[in-house]
C-alpha cells in the first residue's frame, strides 16, 4: 500500500454535518494525478487504533497541487468521520493512500448522466471536471433535502447542465424524466442511499439500458455494532472486535495482514473464506452475491459483522 | 552512457549481435535448476545497477536498431498499431510516463521541458527535437500512444477497466511472441488468452486477473517470461508465421548455438492516473544459447532447466521440435557442479 503523508492546509465547514478538508505535500511537491471518480483512504490513529476510511476526492484530478475531501459527520458511526470534524486541523500531519478509482468513467459513452443523493455528490466533484476538460457531454443530478444540508452547493459550478434537486422546495428528482429520451449510448452514474441506486437500476431497466451502462457506487464507512469475537483458523487466535471497530481494523490490530482497497464493501480485495460459522453473519458489504450471502462461507472484514457464538476465519 | 547502439537487422541477414557486456546484463529468467510455471511477480522499477530491471524503461544498445525494425513492421502492417477512440487519454498517460521516465534516468539521451501543457522533448538517439501541446492531439504527427512507443522498445498494451474485467482497447504490437493485436483488440482479459492451453483450468488466469486490477497507481510490477525463437526475429507474429514458422526446421547441431535464441520478455504493470487504465509494457530480450553459455552458471542451468521441463511446456514454448539437438548443444556447459541461486551471474 503506498501511503503518502500529507499536510491538512485547509478545512471549511460547508454545511452543518459536512467539512472540506485540503491535503497538501509538506515540501510543497507535485501529489499524484488521479481520474474522476477516484478515492484515498485516510488514516485515523486514536490511541492503539487505527481507523481507516476512504473518501472520495472532490478537487481536480488533474491539480496535483493538493487533494481534497468532503466528509460528513455521521454521529452514529464508528468514530472516523467525528474525528475528523473534531481533531484534525490546519497544520496536522496527515497519512492518506495513493488514490485509486473503484467509480471510473466510462469513456466510450455518448453521453454521461451523473445522479446524487445527499454526500453521495462527492465523486461527480472530479469526475465533472474530467468530463469538462475532455468536452464529453454530461448532465448532473444533485438531489438533497434542503438547500441548508446541500452542501454540495458549495462546490458546483453553476452551469445549464448541472440540475439541483431540492425535495423542501418541492423539486423532487423525477429519475424517469431525467433516463427517458436519452441517446443510445448514454450511462448512467448514481451515488447516493441505496434506495437511490436501486431506483435508478430499476428505471433504466424499464428503458432497456444495458446493464453495463448503468454504474454506481455504494460504498460507505464500516457500521459500528455490538463487539463480537473471531478465531484464526490457523492459529487458534482469538480478536476481539469492538463496537467502534470494524473486523478489519480489529484484525490489523492483531498483526494479521489482510489485503484491502476500499474498506468499504465495494472492491473484493478483504474477501475472507469463513471455515466455521455458529450464528449469524451481518452483511454490510455490496459485494457478496445474495447466494453468497445465505452459504454465511465468505465474510467481507472490512464492513461485515457477526452476531453469535463462534466464527471462524480461514487465515 | 557507456553503450553504443549495434548497427544491426531483426530480419533477413539478423545480424543482430550482443555485445559481451549486454550478454552480462541479459534478464536470465531462471532462479534455480527447474522451471515450473509460477507468478514470479516482482515490485518495479528496482535492480542492481545496470540490470535491465534499475529503471522503468531499459534503454540499451539495440534501441535505434528496434525503433527501426518497428518502422518496418508497421510500414507493412498498421494495424499493428491500434487505439480504441476512448483510450487516448490513456495513450497521453502512457506518453507522459515512458517522456518523464526516461528523461530522469538517462539524462544524456534524453530531456523534457515542460511549462503547463507546452512540453519539448528532445530524444537524441532518433534525432526528434519536439514541441507540443500535452493532450492536444493536433500538436503530434499520430496519437500519443503511437508517437510515444514509436521511440520505446518492446510492445504495449492498454488495457481499459470496466465490468470487473480488463479490455484490451490499445496495443502497438510489432515483437510479439504470438500473439495478434489485430485478432485480439477490444477483447477482455479472458478471450485474448484462450489459446493457451490447461492455463484457464489451472485457475491461473483467474489469479492473474485479481492481480491486475489490484494494481494502483504509484505502484508498479514486472515478471518475466520466457520462450525459444530461432534467429534474432522480433516479429513472431501469428501472420507473418509463414515467415518464421519454417526457420524452427533450420536448426543443425552445427549451428543450433548461433541460431537458437532465448527470448525474455519483462512484462510490467502501471495504473495509469488520468485514465486509470493499466499500461502493460512487455519488452524482449534476445541472446542467442552459445553466448548465454559464455556465463558458466547460465550454461548448466540452461542445460538443466530445458532437458528435465515439461513436455507440454516445451510444445507451448515452441522449441519441442529442436528440444534434443538444444539439450545436447548445451550438455557441453553442464559439468554437473552446484549453481547459486537466483537469476545473475556468479
Ligand atoms: S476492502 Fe474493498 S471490499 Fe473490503
Amino acid at each position: 500500500m503506498n501511503k503518502l503523508t500529507l499536510e491538512v492546509t485547509e478545512t471549511q465547514q460547508l454545511s452543518p454535518l459536512v467539512k472540506r478538508f485540503r491535503f497538501e505535500h509538506p515540501d510543497g511537491s507535485a501529489l499524484p494525478l488521479f481520474s474522476g471518480g477516484a478515492h484515498i483512504t485516510v488514516e485515523m490513529p486514536e490511541g492503539e487504533l487505527i481507523r481507516r476510511n476512504s473518501y472520495s476526492l472532490v478537487s481536480d484530478p488533474y491539480d496535483g497541487s493538493g487533494y481534497e475531501i468532503a466528509v460528513r459527520r455521521e454521529d452514529t458511526g464508528r468514530g472516523g468521520s467525528r474525528y475528523m470534524h473534531e481533531k484534525v486541523s490546519e497544520g496536522d500531519l496527515i497519512t492518506v493512500s495513493a488514490p485509486k478509482n473503484l467509480f471510473q468513467l466510462d469513456l466510450r459513452a455518448k453521453k454521461h448522466i451523473l445522479i446524487a443523493g445527499g454526500i453521495g455528490i462527492t465523486p461527480f466533484l472530479s469526475q465533472l471536471r474530467q468530463l469538462d476538460l475532455a468536452q464529453a457531454p454530461f448532465e448532473l443530478h444533485y438531489a438533497a433535502r434542503s438547500r441548508k444540508e446541500a452542501a454540495g452547493l458549495a462546490m458546483l459550478p453553476e452551469a445549464a447542465h448541472i440540475h439541483i434537486h431540492i425535495s423542501e422546495e418541492g423539486k423532487r428528482m423525477d429519475l424517469g424524466e431525467i433516463l427517458d429520451g436519452q441517446p443510445l449510448g448514454t450511462h448512467v452514474y448514481t451515488c447516493g442511499p441505496d434506495g437511490l441506486i436501486k431506483a435508478v437500476a430499476d428505471q433504466a431497466a424499464r428503458l432497456n439500458w444495458p446493464t453495463s451502462s448503468v454504474h454506481s457506487e455504494a460504498f460507505t464507512a464500516p457500521p459500528p455494532g455490538e463487539p463480537f469475537e473471531v478465531t484464526i483458523a490457523s492459529t487458534g487466535q482469538k480478536v476481539r472486535v469492538k463496537a467502534d471497530q470494524s473486523l478489519l481494523e480489529a484484525l490489523e490490530a492483531a498483526g494479521i495482514e489482510i489485503d484491502y482497497s476500499c474498506r468499504g464493501g465495494a472492491c473484493g480485495r478483504c474477501e475472507t473464506s469463513v471455515t466455521s460459522c455458529e450464528g449469524r453473519i451481518l452483511h454490510h458489504d455490496h459485494w457478496l452475491s445474495d447466494d453468497e450471502r445465505a452459504e454465511q462461507t465468505k465474510i467481507m472484514p472490512c464492513m461485515s459483522r457477526f452476531k453469535g457464538t463462534r466464527l471462524e476465519l480461514d487465515l | 552512457m557507456t553503450f553504443q547502439f549495434n548497427e544491426e537487422t531483426f530480419r533477413g541477414d539478423y545480424t543482430y549481435f550482443n555485445s559481451p557486456a549486454a550478454v552480462q546484463r541479459f534478464p536470465f529468467p531462471f532462479d534455480q535448476d527447474s522451471y515450473m510455471y509460477s507468478v514470479n511477480i516482482e515490485r518495479h522499477p528496482g535492480g542492481p545497477k545496470g540490470s535491465p530491471f534499475e529503471f522503468a524503461f531499459d534503454v540499451d544498445e539495440h534501441y535505434v536498431s528496434e525503433m527501426k525494425d518497428r518502422e518496418i513492421t508497421l510500414a507493412e502492417d498498421p494495424m499493428r498499431c491500434q487505439s480504441l477512440p476512448h483510450m487516448e487519454l490513456a495513450g497521453w498517460d502512457l506518453l507522459e510516463l515512458i517522456m518523464v521516465s526516461k528523461a530522469r534516468d538517462y539524462p544524456d539521451l534524453f530531456t523534457l521541458t515542460r511549462d503547463g501543457n507546452q512540453w519539448h522533448w528532445i530524444n537524441k538517439p532518433l534525432g526528434i527535437d519536439k514541441k507540443f501541446t500535452f493532450l492536444d492531439p493536433t500538436t503530434l504527427p499520430c496519437g500519443p500512444m503511437e508517437y510515444i512507443t514509436r521511440q520505446a522498445q518492446g510492445d504495449f498494451a492498454l488495457l481499459h477497466e470496466r465490468e470487473g474485467n480488463l479490455w484490451l482497447d490499445a496495443g502497438m504490437i510489432t515483437s510479439q511472441a504470438d500473439w495478434s493485436l489485430d485478432f485480439d483488440v477490444g477483447m477482455n482479459f479472458f478471450e485474448w488468452h484462450a489459446p493457451v492451453p490447461k492455463a484457464r483450468k489451472m485457475g491461473v488466469f483467474d489469479k492473474a486477473l485479481k492481480f491486475l486490477l489490484a494494481v494502483d497507481q504509484e505502484q508498479s510490477y514486472r515478471r518475466l517470461n520466457w520462450t525459444m525463437t530461432v534467429n534474432p526475429r522480433l516479429d513472431t507474429s501469428p501472420e507473418n508465421y509463414h515467415k518464421w514458422g519454417p526457420e524452427k526446421r533450420t536448426i543443425t547441431p552445427e549451428n543450433v548455438g548461433a541460431k537458437q535464441f532465448l527470448r525474455v520478455e519483462l512484462q510490467t504493470f502501471w495504473r495509469l492516473p488520468r485514465s486509470n487504465a493499466l499500461a502493460f509494457p512487455i519488452r524482449c530480450y534476445l541472446c542467442s544459447l552459445q553466448d548465454l553459455a559464455t556465463v558458466p552458471k547460465w550454461g548448466r542451468r540452461l542445460h538443466r532447466v530445458l532437458r528435465d521441463i515439461d513436455p507440454d511446456l516445451a510444445d507451448y514454448k515452441g522449441f519441442a521440435v529442436n528440444q534434443e539437438t538444444i539439450v545436447s548443444y548445451l550438455s557441453q556447459f553442464d559439468d554437473g557442479a552446484p549453481t547459486s541461486a537466483g537469476i545473475f551471474p556468479d
